[in-house]
């Protein structure tokens, strides 16, 4: 029989790789925004992904949804675990969402909008990285319920991931730009993406490292025998994609860069997933513990078997149809 | 101020914001495929500039039923953590049922509706539109389903440890009791919000120029909408209040004012001041018998008052007394309105009536307040439960102090009112406008994309 924990561990691993993956990006164009010249530059970069934003971020809802319905216990643990950087991180989406259509409306207050779109972006990306890190160092669980207080998010460690997704995401701003734009912007991110790769390389050392630190299972999968001849190959490959990436960069490539910043980060998430595997609250709580019912697995799984490949064929054709390079123009 | 009463305010007021949006996105979404309908069968331009200048104000009105809307869907865990621990596995399952059917339909469609006229066609393009317009409808299907099962709770198990567990059928949960009653009228209740801010912007334009075509189409429309569907809802009302006597009894008490049982014959309460301290209503205005008559159908049939419930059990009664007759006024007015419209309508002076259409810009926000008030009826009146019966709302709050969840309500009373205060006024701007002949597109859509492939890029190559 399969386990249905399991397989409902790899679906919300999914839903979270999608998330970052579509929405990083569109995050990232608004923390590189104050950089962009007001007028055709930030016209332009909000362009390249005005129609597909909501979409992208529909995976976070999912992310929350699936995260209730298949493991509920996690949770109702998390969330008030992480209580501020959660608010924060909905305040700055809040912000950023409606910029999309206000910066239009109102020409007299986009400067405004122009910093509520930076700002809101800045730090609903800091919030989902300060999270990040307040989970894996662990979490104080008393019972069925969260048993710490309302700072015990707040670390150095904590802020370290916070920035260092506020560098990964800035990242894969600019490797979009260099992607969807021509001319001057395209240029400018290829500066970018010139110091944010190295930058991002550094940051993710960084965090790998104090990870180590923090909880003993960490240590023991990665550094010791037989653990590491499993883990070896990600840093590895860390490395060989950062090389690739700077090839890429030099060689004035126009979509390579944008999917190898994506590769890195599709690493980095591997490699959460080997630190924290079997749990969903490290050295906590396991996936099994957390898990609804069979009932309530078996349901949902018949609904993802069926729509994910729809939204999938769907959200495929919607970028199909705003394909190729963006300007600053409206219709002629 | 304890934690649990911040935070059934943060949650009241993150809510009833969320809501305003959707209650005029269901409607206006399908407002605009049946513009976008009816200008692919007859070509006439009215219609598809009306689908211009209706598509700015659902776009702005979209963004901001999103962005709240993504800040409910965390507000579960992040202030009710234990009712989410027992609840998630009956309701979780429905809410991923509604990002995926729902949410990503609209989201995914939403693009190509706004901003991809010009590169799909127009048949493509009326599909994106009506997309959207059903992803709506769904979505509201599931989330009422969610909070109907809140009220009526059926077709679940008790788990050892304290959890609901889905029982053997996911229909006797998804079409609990009072799931169809709540479901029409709520998709009713969008629609009549969206026919009267509607009717509302066309009868402004109107009373300003008499011969504008624009308005005089959606203000025509908007009054068909009121005049037919109005009554329907009073009608829907009527019987979901009779599924409530059934199921929650004390929030129907509450709803009457009625303290006291009366063993031949209650009377209905038109208006006066709840007074809980003395159990009565005072300065009462009644009309003898007629609540036994409207509940029971029999002018005598006895009909217990909130003194056969515990105390403890007991929801608060001069909100849910107060926020029922603002509903039921605004619904009357409403159906009587529609009614105006009709006789002017065949008189032939449907345009022309400075009264009427005076009237119709007063009842413009009607719907919103008439929707707020409902829902306050229905919430508060579920009190003091989260799941009625089996889960109070006082063991449902998650483990936080107050100051925690002070600080994040101020935070969020600051940013909504901030943003969304915006956003409203950019609504009314947009509507101050007359439409026009030609009415442009969206000011500077992302365009200019069309004709190139990407693969060379996908390779790697260069500029195509
Ligand atoms: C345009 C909006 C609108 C209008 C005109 C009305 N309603 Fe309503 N009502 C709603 C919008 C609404 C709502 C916001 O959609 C609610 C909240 C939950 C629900 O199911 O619908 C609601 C709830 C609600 C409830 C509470 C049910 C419960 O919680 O168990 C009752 C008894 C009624 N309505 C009855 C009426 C009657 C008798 C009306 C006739 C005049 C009426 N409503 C007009
Ligand atoms: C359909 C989805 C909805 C769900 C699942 C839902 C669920 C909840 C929950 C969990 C609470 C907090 C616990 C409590 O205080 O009872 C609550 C309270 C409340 N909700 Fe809803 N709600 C929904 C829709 C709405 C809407 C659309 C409104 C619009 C105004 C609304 C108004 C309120 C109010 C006023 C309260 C506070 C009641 C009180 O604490 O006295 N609800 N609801
Ligand atoms: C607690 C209850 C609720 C939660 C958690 C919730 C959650 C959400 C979320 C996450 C979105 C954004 C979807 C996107 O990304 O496109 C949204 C939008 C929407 N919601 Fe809610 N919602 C609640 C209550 C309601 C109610 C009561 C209704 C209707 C009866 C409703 C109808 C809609 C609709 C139609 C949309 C899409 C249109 C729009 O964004 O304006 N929601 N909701």
């Amino acid at each position: 029989m399969i386990d249905l924990t399991v397989v409902w561990a790899g679906i919300i691993a999914v839903v979270i790789v999608a998330y970052v993956v579509l929405d990083g990006f569109d995050l990232g164009i608004g923390i590189l925004f104050p950089r962009l010249k007001p007028g055709a530059e930030r016209d332009t970069a909000m362009n390249s992904v005005a129609p597909v934003w909501d979409g992208n971020e529909t995976w976070l809802v999912l992310g929350g949804g699936g995260l209730l319905a298949a493991f509920p216990l996690a949770y109702a643990i998390v969330l008030p675990a992480l209580y501020a950087p959660i608010i924060a991180m909905m305040l700055g989406l809040v912000l950023r969402g409606v910029a999309f259509e206000f910066r239009w409306r109102d020409p007299a207050h986009r400067a405004a909008w122009d910093v509520a779109f930076a700002g809101g972006s800045a730090i609903a990306t800091f919030a989902q990285g300060v999270a990040l890190g307040a989970l894996l160092q662990g979490i104080t669980v008393t019972g069925r319920a969260y048993g710490g207080g309302w700072w015990e998010w707040l670390s150095p460690f904590s802020l370290l991931t916070g920035f260092s997704l506020v560098i990964g995401y800035a990242l894969l701003g600019a490797c979009w730009l260099i992607w969807k734009s021509e001319h001057g912007l395209q240029d400018k991110a290829f500066r970018y993406a010139l110091w944010l790769g190295p930058a991002l390389l550094i940051a993710i050392a960084a965090v790998s490292l104090a990870t180590l630190t923090l909880e003993q299972q960490y240590y023991l999968r990665w550094i010791r025998y037989p653990g590491i001849v499993l883990t070896a190959p990600v840093p590895l490959a860390t490395a060989a994609i950062g090389v690739l990436f700077f090839r890429a960069i030099k060689q004035r490539r126009e979509a390579q860069p944008f999917f190898l910043a994506l590769a890195l980060f599709g690493l980095c998430i591997a490699g959460l997933g080997i630190s924290i595997w079997p749990d969903v609250i490290p050295a906590r709580v396991t996936i099994w513990q957390a898990a609804a019912p069979y009932r309530s697995q078996v349901f949902m799984l018949v609904g993802a078997v069926i729509m994910v490949p729809v939204i999938l064929a769907y959200t495929a054709w919607a970028y199909w149809v705003f394909r190729g390079k963006v300007d600053a123009a409206g219709y002629h | 101020m304890t934690a649990l009463l911040l935070a059934r305010a943060q949650f009241a007021f993150t809510i009833s914001f969320h809501f305003l949006f959707p209650a005029f996105t269901i409607g206006l979404a399908s407002f605009l495929a049946m513009l976008e309908l009816l200008y692919l069968r007859t070509g006439k331009p009215v219609y598809d500039n009306l689908y211009r200048y209706w598509l700015r104000i659902f776009a702005v009105v979209f963004a901001m039923g999103v962005v709240s809307g993504l800040v409910m869907s965390y507000q579960f865990g992040t202030n009710w953590a234990v009712f989410s621990d027992k609840a998630g596995p009956v309701i979780g399952p429905l809410m991923a049922y509604e990002v995926l059917t729902a949410f990503f339909l609209e989201a995914g469609f939403l693009g190509v509706m706004l901003f991809g006229r010009d590169k799909v066609g127009p048949r493509l393009h009326f599909a994106a539109t009506l997309a959207v317009a059903v992803g709506t409808f769904i979505s509201a299907f599931w989330i009422i389903a969610v909070n109907s099962w809140m009220h009526t709770p059926t077709g679940y198990e008790l788990g050892a440890n304290g959890q609901f567990m889905p029982g053997p059928s996911w229909a006797a949960i998804i079409f609990n009791p009072s799931m169809p009653y709540r479901l029409v009228h709520t998709v009713i209740a969008a629609y009549l919000t969206t026919a009267f801010a509607i009717g509302g912007v066309g009868a402004w334009h109107l009373l300003k120029d008499r011969d504008n075509p624009g308005a005089r189409t959606m203000f025509s429309m908007a009054m068909w909408m009121a005049a037919l569907v109005a009554p329907v809802q009073i009608l829907a009302g009527d019987l979901h209040g009779l599924n409530t006597l059934e199921y929650q009894p004390a929030k129907v008490m509450a709803m009457e004012g009625h303290y006291q049982s009366h063993p031949n014959g209650a009377p209905l309460i038109l208006l006066g001041i709840p007074n809980s301290k003395e159990r009565r209503v005072d300065y009462a205005v009644e009309i003898p018998k007629a609540s036994s008559l409207i509940l029971r159908h029999d002018p005598n049939a006895p009909l217990a008052g909130l003194d056969t419930i515990p105390l403890a059990d007991q929801p608060p009664v001069g909100i849910v007394f107060w926020a029922f007759r603002i509903m039921v006024g605004l619904g009357f007015a409403m159906a009587g309105l529609g009614l105006l419209s009709l006789i002017l309508r065949w008189r032939g002076k449907l345009y022309r009536s400075r009264w009427l259409l005076r009237l119709a810009v007063v009842m413009g926000p009607a719907g919103f307040i008439a929707v707020l008030a409902g829902w306050t009826v229905t919430e508060v009146g579920r009190q003091p439960f989260t799941i009625y019966h089996l889960l109070r709302t006082a063991d449902s709050v998650s483990p936080l102090g107050a100051p925690a969840v002070a600080a994040s309500l101020v935070a969020f009373a600051v940013t909504y009112f901030t943003v969304f205060g915006f956003g409203i006024w950019y609504l009314l701007r947009m509507m101050a406008k007359p439409p026009k002949a030609h009415e442009p597109a969206l000011p500077n859509d992302p365009t200019r994309t069309a004709g190139v492939t990407p693969a060379p890029a996908l390779l790697g190559g260069t500029e195509t």
